[in-house]
């Protein structure tokens, strides 16, 4: 069984989109004329070039409206994989006050060389990354950001000292391969000082996968436009699911 | 348009932030920092990197003992110059490459010193003044478009691409470029060197980027026969640097918060009190327009709940601002349009918020920053509640107005969309100039009230500080619900007590007592 759609506009099967872009030339007719082959060649019909204007010398906007024949089969594409429940604030706060029913302690550190905060800042600054907040904010969280350029050693020693539940290395420099070097050596730094199991150890950055930080011994890996959320409803989930099960 | 604003009160809550201040400058007046020191050795004209790419005048304050840097680093300086005869930026080349050392003239006398600083204190002041004399002269000569002046950012990572980008909306209607720093600068101990074609979301703040982006906007200002004004960001561990950089590039504008470090990069208090204070003064002789960072209360906690804090937080910064010796109309305290949209009468509320500060603070250059939080990837939503920004901007009379964008939430900028963000603004406030003129406000009416409301929490918020000590304060998470300790956060171990004979000869001729 398939049910092939097209865009519609006012019409079924009309096919009817919109688009809008910048070319760097000056506007002339000519440049209304560059942005409906160009509209074409992307495979659109009945291309109408509907606005197009200078916006600055030597920058032109077009808007576009135009039909494609292309349609897609609906019924054929497989639900995406089940995600976890992302919860949010308020609602993580409330499951760490049930199921933990202590304040949660959360380090987090870009490690090695690496200066680029902007993934664990996103994550655990209080303004958080698109509106979610950061961890800071967490009223069940106790969060201890770091910063840039830690020692492994250093996260370490700070981790055993302070009594973290879970840790956060982030690595946006991949260069050579430093953030595999870096995450696996904290990851065999926990394990020599009997540390590994007692917390969630997560790595983060733009290249990071899920399948990458399994095979480094992670529990998590969290990638490019990860929501603090996310990052926070793992913690809760992965401890309270450990403490269920009285690992720890 | 006026609201009925309670006077009295307003006076009490400027005593309140001037006693919230006063144990505070006591703080600041015995302290110095690494980067005010390095600010003192670029002021003076040291520059450049080393080997290493560590730059010079970092690697000369590293150099000088603890004991000897709570004196300053102008004094060993200085009594090298002395006995060198070399200029300050062959001074810096030679101690790095270890030709000299400054503990080698620890005997020179310090009148030996001073006499040596003395024209290259002044020459620095001189090229200070001169600055702020070809703004003001560029400014007569190609006058601005009447406020609230429309402002753009520019983030490639690349500066040409900047350059670019900046030039075209500057014809496309902007007033004030900002170039946005890489993510991570602000907590960078040191201000990286060179022009920079790399960045994660924003662009390095360098003296050479400052200087290419100067030259083509006083470029494309002579073509469009109007004044386009350069903004970067006096915030995070290098404050006084940065300060110094934009001053000697003619840089008009600088985002410079006394607390926006402490509570959202947790810098630590005490560097970021101390280098504020310099970092404003070397603004004030500049004639550079601080931008505080108000609007950050806004985004992280709820923007109805705040928006007694953000008041409290503007009567500090003035505060602040005043006794670094900043005059009104270069103190552009923040404010953000950021009500959660789907709140009914938001609109109203927001007229509150921007009209009380407009009316309490009537001569500062209030800057008005665009809605962010609730920005979506529906660019057509996004573009509509841009305009009530817009209009509400106009209505209120802001004088730097932050302009929004439709893709916010998507992605730095594109040249398109700041494009279409100029050209909403230019048609909300051309059609809407003197809309605020024809309204009056109803007595208890709903915006009369809610001005009323904020600026009494205000009073009993900046009660509370004073009563507590700003320090404490913060410790106790009184402004954006966040909580930092005195001697917590980044670069709290380049703050030193300075010694009984302390010498920094630009903290005496930028003071505000002594100018």
């Amino acid at each position: 069984m398939s049910k092939l759609v097209r865009p519609y506009g006012d019409t079924q099967n009309d096919g009817k989109v919109q688009l809008s872009f910048t070319l760097p030339v000056e506007w002339s007719e000519a440049a209304d004329e560059a942005a409906r082959q160009l509209a074409t060649k992307i495979g659109l019909r009945d291309v109408q070039v509907v606005d197009g204007r200078r916006i600055a010398s030597g920058f032109s906007f077009f808007v576009i409206y135009a039909s494609t024949q292309q349609a897609v089969d609906v019924e054929s594409i497989a639900p995406s994989a089940a995600q976890t429940h992302a919860m949010s604030m308020e609602e993580i706060d409330a499951f760490i006050a049930e199921r933990i029913g202590r304040k949660v302690r959360v380090a987090g550190a870009c490690i090695g060389t690496d200066a680029h905060t902007v993934g664990i800042d996103a994550i655990l600054n209080m303004k958080g990354y698109k509106g979610d907040y950061g961890l800071e904010r967490y009223r069940m969280f106790d969060t201890f950001n770091l910063g840039s350029q830690v020692a492994v050693e250093t996260l370490v020693r700070f981790t055993k000292e302070q009594g973290m539940d879970a840790l956060l290395a982030s690595q946006v420099v991949t260069q050579k391969g430093s953030d595999v070097k870096n995450f696996t050596a904290l990851s065999e730094l926990l394990e020599a000082e009997d540390l590994r199991e007692r917390v969630v150890l997560i790595c983060g950055g733009p290249r990071v996968t899920n399948r990458l930080a399994s095979e480094l011994g992670y529990d998590a890996g969290f990638g490019r436009g990860t929501l603090p959320s996310e990052v926070a409803s793992f913690i809760a989930l992965t401890l309270a699911q450990r403490l269920r099960q009285g690992s720890r | 348009m006026e609201l009925r604003i309670d006077r009295d009160r307003v006076d009490r809550c400027r005593s309140l932030a001037a006693a919230i201040a006063n144990p505070v400058e006591s703080f600041i007046a015995a302290h110095s920092t690494v980067s005010v020191e390095r600010a003192v050795l670029r002021l003076l004209g040291v520059d450049g990197v080393t080997g290493e790419e560590i730059p010079i005048p970092n690697a000369i304050v590293d150099s000088i003992s603890t004991e000897q840097l709570g004196r300053g680093a102008a004094m060993p300086f200085g009594k090298a110059l002395a006995e060198t005869g070399l200029e300050p930026a062959e001074l810096g080349q030679a101690i790095v490459s270890g030709r000299y050392s400054l503990e080698q003239f620890e005997q020179t006398p310090e009148g030996a010193a001073r006499g040596a600083l003395r024209s290259h204190v002044n020459g620095a002041l001189e090229h200070i003044a001169s600055q702020r004399a070809a703004r003001l002269a560029r400014l007569e000569r190609l006058p601005q478009l009447p406020p609230p002046l429309l402002y753009v950012i520019v983030a490639s990572g690349n500066i040409y691409e900047d350059r670019t980008a900046a030039v075209a909306a500057a014809e496309a209607g902007a007033q004030v470029i900002a170039v946005i720093r890489s993510t991570g600068q602000s907590l960078l101990d040191f201000v990286p060197y060179g022009p920079t074609t790399e960045g994660f979301g924003g662009t390095y703040a360098t003296q050479a980027n400052f200087k290419i982006m100067r030259a083509a906007l006083d470029e494309v200002s002579e073509r469009l026969g109007r004044y386009v004004m350069l903004t970067n960001y006096a915030s995070g561990l290098c404050m006084p640097e940065i300060a110094v950089m934009a001053a000697l590039e003619r840089l008009d504008m600088l985002l410079n918060d006394s607390m926006y470090g402490i509570l959202f990069r947790d810098i630590n208090m005490k560097r970021t009190f101390v280098d504020q204070h310099f970092s404003r003064m070397l603004n004030a002789r500049s004639g550079i327009i601080i931008n505080t960072g108000e609007d950050n209360y806004l985004t992280t906690a709820d923007a109805v709940d705040q928006a007694p804090a953000v008041l409290a937080s503007q009567f500090i910064n003035e505060e602040f601002a005043h006794r670094a010796g900043l005059p009104d109309d270069q103190i552009g305290l923040g404010d953000a349009y950021e009500i959660n949209p789907d709140l009914e009468d938001s609109f109203l509320y927001q007229i509150a918020q921007a009209q009380l500060a407009r009316e309490i603070f009537p001569a500062a250059a209030l800057k008005y920053m665009p809605p962010t939080k609730h920005m979506t990837g529906d660019v057509f939503k996004g573009h509509l509640i841009d305009a009530m920004f817009n209009l509400t901007s106009v209505m209120t009379g802001q004088t730097i107005h932050l302009c929004g964008m439709l893709t916010e939430a998507i992605h730095t900028p594109f040249l398109g969309d700041r494009a279409l963000s100029l050209e909403n603004a230019r048609y909300i406030m051309s059609t809407a100039r003197h809309f605020g003129d024809e309204i009056v406000l109803r007595p208890g009416g709903a915006i009369d009230r809610r001005a009323q409301a904020v600026l009494r929490e205000c009073e009993t918020l900046l009660e509370r500080v004073a009563a507590m000590g700003l320090m404490r304060a913060i410790e106790s998470a009184a402004f954006a619900d966040v909580s930092r300790s005195p001697d917590g956060g980044r670069g709290h171990e380049g703050v030193f007590s300075r010694h009984a004979d302390y010498y920094n000869p630009f903290q005496e001729a930028l003071s505000p007592v002594a100018a």
